[in-house]
């Protein structure tokens, strides 16, 4: 889609690119080698990398989401964007593409720890393929909920803590410092909480497991977030 | 497109945006023909833009309505947004893109590819002469191109309905004439609203005016008559008797 191209194309234009790419891979390495003892372990898997991503993208997502609908409200080009004989609808996938394929070079420039993890041993690269799988979807999700809340706000410091803390809630809605508390006040909602857990739902991946309800997971919550933009443009678009 | 010359192009009825208890626009309804370039005055705040905004579709207007070529912007938003060319106020282009970059995307969004695209494009440069920073980001360019660069996007796919918000705002007194100049030797196909604050413009340009006040309109004539309107003669004169009716005695 060419929204979706001259966005991307916007990216490395610019230094957020690179800046961003770097910060990633430098991030992941540090707390893959030294937080998550990737060499101490003696095993040949990724479990350490995966263990940190999401919460790599937990920060660096919303760092790329803020500027989505937020910057273009700033420069005035969303009067321009939403004038052209394109759908509203069309404009929000546009940019959650661009945005995630941005999110799928900077996952796929992660490769050496691949390389490093094959010339170590002999590890599963079907648990990794899907671990990545994993990964895309998780940054797909973090990238739905902050485009969303980047519409809402012409303020870009505002759209990333908003970002960080949903995404923060969505990710920590499994562990037992939410479901504990749940337990003990609205026992329901704690079930609720823990199928709604992006976190969760990705632990299966990281397993090797592809299932077609953390699939369907994913692809609602992504559905979700996008049409709650889609209604968030329409009503706030020139304000 | 489904006009043919004897209907309007442009056709607003009624149209109304309320802002919590503030009303921008009031019952506005007027209509252009091909043909016709539309002159659209009032002081700053007094509802160009806003009404300017519904018209493009990039408003939803409270109440009324407004069609482009026979397509409701509303209901048939797409199909009118294909018809027309639109200048936002205060031209907005993407900084970090070269200036044929940003009209290739255009080019692309409007269904244009390959030879087709070229061709448009390079006749756009042309028009608005922007030949000399084709390969320039936006960003590094003065004002009066920035400007043209806007006015180039809209002009891309020759709609047969130009809105232009302020085309003049920021040029220097030869790009004045020189957007002027394009405006008059377009507007024989096409029907044209240019919204300004400068009075000379009307007389150089302009077939009709309508001038608008707190959101209503308060005359719509050419300006020949609009000229008249005030013992003087003059349109600075006009304008004040017209737009501050309180102090006007």
């Amino acid at each position: 889609m060419i929204v979706a191209r001259r966005e991307l194309g916007g990216y490395f234009a610019t230094p957020v690119a690179v800046v961003f790419i770097v910060i990633f891979l430098a991030l992941q390495g540090v707390l893959t080698f030294n937080l998550g003892n990737f060499f101490d372990r003696n095993q040949a898997d990724l479990a350490p990398f995966f263990n940190f991503i999401p919460w790599v993208f937990l920060l660096l997502v919303p760092a790329i989401t803020m500027r989505l609908w937020a910057e273009e409200r700033r420069l005035g080009t969303i009067e321009l964007l939403l004038t052209l004989p394109i759908t509203q609808g069309q404009a929000v996938v546009g940019k959650f593409l661009a945005a995630w394929a941005f999110c799928a070079i900077a996952l796929a420039l992660t490769f050496p720890f691949i390389l490093t993890v094959n010339f170590l041993g002999k590890p599963d690269n079907g648990v990794i393929a899907t671990g990545y799988l994993g990964a895309l979807l998780v940054a797909g999700a973090f990238l739905s909920v902050g485009s969303a809340l980047s519409a809402a706000t012409k303020n870009q410091v505002i759209a990333f803590v908003l970002a960080v803390a949903v995404c923060f809630l969505f990710a920590v809605a499994s562990y037992p410092l939410v479901t504990d508390f749940l337990s003990k006040t609205v026992p329901t909602l704690a079930e609720v909480a823990r199928r709604l857990s992006v976190a969760e739902r990705f632990q299966g991946f990281t397993r090797g497991v592809i299932s077609l309800r953390d699939l369907v997971y994913f692809a609602s919550f992504i559905g979700f977030w996008l049409y709650l933009n889609t209604v968030i443009v329409e009503h706030r678009k020139a304000d | 497109m489904s006009a043919d010359s004897s209907t309007p192009l442009i056709e607003i009825e009624g149209l109304t945006k309320r802002f919590g208890a503030f009303t921008a626009v009031d019952r506005v309804s007027f209509t252009v023909a091909r043909g016709e370039v539309l002159g659209f005055l009032g002081p700053n705040g007094a509802g160009k833009s806003t009404t300017m905004r519904m018209l493009a579709g990039f408003m939803n207007p409270t109440a009324g309505t407004a069609r482009i070529c026979g397509h409701d912007v509303q209901t048939d938003s797409v199909a009118a947004r294909r018809t027309l060319g639109f200048l936002p106020e205060g031209a907005p282009t993407y900084p970090e893109m070269t200036v044929e970059a940003f009209l290739a995307f255009v080019a692309a969004i409007r269904g244009y590819g390959g030879k087709e695209a070229g061709r448009r494009i390079a006749r756009a440069i042309e028009l608005t002469t922007l030949q000399g920073v084709r390969m320039q980001p936006v960003e590094t360019l003065s004002k009066g191109f920035k400007r043209r660069v806007g006015l180039a996007q809209a002009l891309l796919h020759d709609p047969p309905v130009l809105v232009l918000d302020e085309p003049t705002d920021g040029l220097d007194p030869n790009q004045k004439h020189e957007v002027r100049a394009l405006i008059q030797q377009m507007a024989p196909e096409k029907a044209i609203v240019i919204s300004t604050h400068i009075l000379e413009e009307v007389g150089a340009v302009c077939t009709r005016a309508i001038v608008i006040a707190n959101g209503r309109i308060v005359a719509d004539a050419t300006p020949a008559e609009l000229e008249k309107l005030h013992p003087s003669g003059k349109l600075d004169d006009v304008f004040r008797a017209l737009t501050l009716p309180a102090k006007a005695a």
